[in-house]
């Protein structure tokens, strides 16, 4: 069989990053008055090709190119189509709320298509140094585009704030790199995976191991490292929380479960019971914080620390199945939270005149179709059946029962009745009778990209919720390829 | 025929979902959604009568029995069917959802195409929870029909929607937390949702006996919350207060009672017999408590729930007395009491919606000016009251006789002291809303007494609840053949107890 050249390994990335360059190149060459909205949809354009590029590297033989660095399997292709999706929905969201007259519209597509090549290629990686590559290309498109409004205070303090805790946690990982590799000789995943067992120095590996996690856990906004994100979701502009409150931390939960699971699954008791505590707090500290919430992305913020807790308990889990619902999770989340940024981008509008829970109020009797749509994601968020979310909470709860884990389920479920407070708070504000000054509000309108990017996420929510069988499959699919070592190695 | 048969339960399920997406799709002019959502219901009731047209009662067991994989890891089966305890209470559900449309005719004026979709919605839910067979499939309903619900009592709340509906939903939601824990934990033991397979996993004595009480226990508390079984009934008043009245109608009793005779008493009768004393003295309490409470209560809506805590209350009483005689005439009762409640509250959002009170004290001397409202009225309250030869008569003649005979003769004495006591606070009702002097308030309206469309469903369920005091063995031999598995559970009851 011939080796399947390098480039069809990165096929998705490759055209990703065409895309920015050309949005990029075209920003700085059209005349400036004329409007920019087009890139835009290049950009949708761009990552609608990817996600169909991803979707044919199923087609590939498992393996790794570009001198053993890179992976295609089952495993990234459940990724990478996840993460084109979100830059999709992202993208078409960012069309129709930009403001016309904002000059840097250009750089807000390449950005968000950059982040993009970012976070496919991390989940892809199979060697430490171009998982802290992909890692840095991400988050740094994403420190950018934080702090894209500039007119306001909280926009760049967001940004400062985390471009600089970021940082740190890019640090940790990078220390915990170096640690591994000095106890191993290698950065390659694999071949750490065969050395770590037999290592001379076994501590070495474990503080490895430690700041890695420290480093991935600040990326998926778990507890105790999740002080930032509150601030960062205030601060930034809507479209951009959609983004970055899903696809990042989808990239990152690949991450983790690459680490975890197929570099030092030996290391099962040690990250075991770390996983259990973080799961824990995260749930706990997320869902407590968000009660206290009036601001709405303050409150989805604090949720989707919760939501990262629930997804950690799928680690309880053993083996294929744990892999497999964290898999089904993180596609059920970040649909619906893509989803619920979306309506809440349209309701507060670009500029945040509605921020809070209250301005919410009589949203449904103002704009039937957004306040309809804001109550079935906030469902979805707390679980309600039919919906991805109950599904996700289902298939995750019962993995870890399966592992065992039963205070960690009950703990979890009692938390998940406890999110409903808050989530109904908002959706129950939303169905209530406007009063007062809302009644004068009008009604944001929905356009034909917002409009498209709303059905996806509905589409995808309801999918995963009524019909989840084929994504189960393709979940357990890459959860095998995560667990079997790579049956080709590519031409260098 | 047999293909109707296959698939009726399905066509039952989704062609409210179908009239939901419909209400959406049309446009929200001269009272369109109405009729779409009036002709869906009607549609769903000739679906539903067609199940015991054709029900075998010399079969025990499953009928209409649907079986497929939905999903496979976890195994999850799309499994329905239809047996003596929920064939009519599916009829009856599919009855009051005509009966709630009519109900909201005039009522809702507002977002009509969002309550209404909302409204077929919660029908599905309920349906899906009267013939789900495998355990998550029925979670899943059980959880659904609150979400319509929570938002429709938000959204058409009188005074403070958003509060009454939080309440609702968190003092269902939160137990049924706990429900899922103790479902999965089931799975994770036995690897099945199926409810006969569970059975008799639980029957062989294979699961350990200490977690399995456990198991049973928060089944239990699940569905008594939703009853709701006192002291469990702090979300009942305020959630009759706000509801809507097609909502109100049937928030309370039908899904607890069935989720407790099929899924409590049915998956773990050894664990349920431990517990029925307990539930008796709580539904004894709670009839008299009730009783009491809804003597005092100055708010009509308000004295309604209360009549319902006391009146669900001897429904429990009637379950878990662990008796034959008790058992029919709880289901019996489930079923009068659904009939009976949704005239009542059509007649009191009939008052409400012209007067824009529930003050009971607003009113009086209505009978000469809406006649009509108040003979049906009267007429429904008699049947409530537990007249002979009404509906109401039969189920708690049933209930205090298997209670005297079978559980204990001081609990049957109070439950029945109960009952008097419900006589008199329906009469009182009565008196204060449409007798005596004429009030300010009933002079200030026009009398513009009940509709040629609200007679049209009033006549029948009158009709109905005088046929259901008359002929009460149109309903019984199904309803015998329902509990089937009870009764061999009983026998094993009685025979433990000789022992």
């Amino acid at each position: 069989m011939n080796p399947v050249p390098g480039i069809f390994r990165i096929l998705p990335e490759v055209i990703l990053t065409l895309t920015g360059v050309a949005v990029m190149l075209l920003d700085a060459s059209l005349p400036p008055r004329w409007a920019r909205r087009p890139l835009g949809w290049v950009a949708a354009f761009g990552s609608t090709f990817a996600l169909w590029a991803s979707l044919w590297q199923i087609s590939l033989p498992m393996g790794t190119g570009f001198s053993g660095t890179v992976e295609t399997s089952a495993f990234t292709v459940f990724f990478h189509v996840l993460i084109c999706g979100l830059v999709l929905v992202a993208l078409l969201l960012s069309l129709d709320t930009l403001p016309e007259d904002s000059h840097h519209q250009g750089e807000f597509y390449a950005l968000i298509v950059f982040g993009a090549v970012g976070m496919c290629l991390l989940t892809g990686a199979v060697e430490l140094l171009l998982v802290f590559i992909a890692l840095e290309i991400s988050s740094i498109a994403t420190y950018v585009l934080v702090g894209y409004r500039k007119n306001t205070a909280r926009g760049p303090e967001a940004a400062i704030k985390y471009f600089l805790l970021g940082s740190f946690a890019t640090a940790f990982l990078l220390y915990g790199i170096a640690l591994i590799f000095g106890a191993t000789g290698t950065t390659g995943i694999y071949e750490i995976a065969r050395l770590a067992p037999t290592a001379q120095n076994h501590s070495l590996i474990l503080a490895g191991l430690g700041l890695m996690l420290v480093g991935i856990l600040f990326k998926v906004s778990a507890a105790p490292f999740h002080v930032w994100t509150p601030d960062v979701y205030e601060g930034a502009p809507s479209p951009v929380v959609a983004l970055i409150s899903t696809a990042p931390k989808a990239a990152a939960f690949a991450l983790l479960l690459r680490v975890i699971y197929e570099m030092l699954p030996t290391l099962r008791p040690v990250w075991s019971p770390l996983l259990w505590v973080v799961a824990v707090l995260s749930m706990t500290v997320g869902n407590l914080a968000a009660l206290r919430q009036t601001n709405v992305k303050r409150m989805l913020a604090y949720s989707s620390i919760a939501h990262a807790g629930y997804l950690l308990a799928a680690f309880a889990g053993l083996g294929n199945d744990g892999i497999m619902a964290a898999c089904f999770y993180i596609a059920a989340y970040a649909a619906m939270n893509v989803g619920v940024f979306a309506v809440v981008t349209l309701a507060s509008g670009y500029n945040e005149k509605l921020p809070l829970i209250d301005d919410f109020r009589g949203l449904i009797y103002r704009s039937p179709l957004l306040g309809s749509l804001l109550i079935f994601f906030l469902a979805s968020l707390v679980g309600i059946p039919f919906t991805g979310g109950f599904f996700g909470k289902l298939t995750t709860f019962s993995t870890a029962l399966g592992g065992g884990a039963i205070w960690l389920v009950i703990i979890g479920l009692l938390n998940s009745g406890l999110a409903a407070a808050y989530y109904l708070r908002l959706a129950l504000a939303a169905a209530q009778r406007p009063a007062g000054e809302n009644a004068a509000v009008t009604a944001p309108t929905v356009g034909v990209a917002v409009g498209a990017a709303l059905l996806l996420a509905v589409a995808a929510t309801l999918v995963l919720g009524i019909v989840p069988g084929d994504v189960l499959r393709a979940a357990e699919a890459g959860a095998h390829t995560l667990q079997a070592p790579p049956a080709e190695s590519g031409a260098p | 025929m047999n293909e109707i048969n296959n698939s009726i339960l399905t066509l039952i399920l989704l062609l409210p979902l179908a009239g939901a997406a419909l209400v959406l799709l049309a446009p929200d002019r001269a009272k369109l959604p109405n009729w779409i959502a009036l002709l869906t219901a009607l549609a769903t009731l000739g679906l539903t009568l067609h199940l015991p047209a054709h029900f075998d009662k010399a079969q025990t067991g499953f009928q209409f029995v649907v079986n497929l994989q939905w999903i496979e890891k976890p195994a999850i089966f799309y499994h329905l069917g239809v047996d003596g305890l929920s064939l009519w209470l599916v009829v009856l559900v599919g009855l009051l959802a005509p009966i709630g449309v009519v109900a909201s005719w005039n009522a809702i004026r507002e977002r009509r195409k969002v309550f209404f979709a909302l409204f077929l919605v919660q029908q599905t839910a309920m349906f899906g929870v009267f013939l789900s067979l495998d355990l998550m499939l029925y979670y899943g309903f059980w959880e659904l029909s609150l979400v319509p619900m929570a938002i429709l009592i938000a959204m058409y709340g009188r005074k403070d929607g958003p509060r009454a509906a939080l309440k609702f939903f968190l003092f269902t939601f939160i137990p049924s937390a706990p429900l899922l824990v103790a479902i999965l934990w089931l799975y994770a033991r036995t690897g099945s949702f199926d409810f006969a397979t569970l059975q008799l996993w639980v029957a062989s004595g294979a699961l350990p006996a200490g977690a399995l009480g456990w198991v049973a226990l928060t089944f239990l508390f699940a569905f008594a919350v939703k009853v709701p079984v006192f002291p469990l009934h702090g979300w009942l008043a305020d959630t009759f207060c706000e509801a809507p009245v097609a909502l109100a109608m049937v928030v309370a009793g039908k899904l607890g009672f069935y989720s407790m005779l099929r899924f409590h008493i049915g998956l773990f009768p050894t664990q349920a017999r431990i517990v029925a004393p307990v539930l008796v003295g709580l539904a004894v309490i709670g009839i008299l408590y009730g009783a009491c409470l809804a003597l005092v209560q100055r708010d009509f809506w308000r004295l309604m729930a209360f009549a319902a805590l006391s009146h669900l209350s001897l429904i429990t009483l009637g379950i878990y007395g662990l008796t034959l005689t008790g058992w029919e005439g709880a289901v019996y009762q489930i079923l009068n009491h659904g009939v009976v409640d949704g005239a009542l509250f059509m007649l009191l959002g009939v008052l409400y919606d012209r007067y824009r009170t529930s003050e009971i004290n607003a009113y009086g001397g209505l009978a000469a000016k809406l006649p009509r409202t108040a003979t049906f009225f009267v007429f429904a309250s008699l049947a409530m009251i537990g007249l002979p030869m009404l509906g109401g008569f039969v189920g708690e003649f049933l209930i205090l006789i298997g209670t005297f005979t079978g559980v204990s003769k001081g609990w049957a004495i109070a439950a029945t002291l109960g009952v008097i006591l419900g006589a008199a606070y329906m009469l009182w009702l009565m008196q204060r809303l449409f007798f005596g002097p004429e009030s300010k308030l009933a002079a200030s309206a026009p009398p513009d007494d009940l509709c040629v469309g609200q007679l049209a469903v009033l006549w029948p369920l009158a009709v109905l609840m005088l046929v259901m005091g008359i002929a009460p063995m149109l309903w019984l031999p199904a309803i015998q053949a329902g509990p089937h598995p009870l009764q061999s559970l009983s026998t094993l009851f009685h025979g433990e107890g000789q022992r």
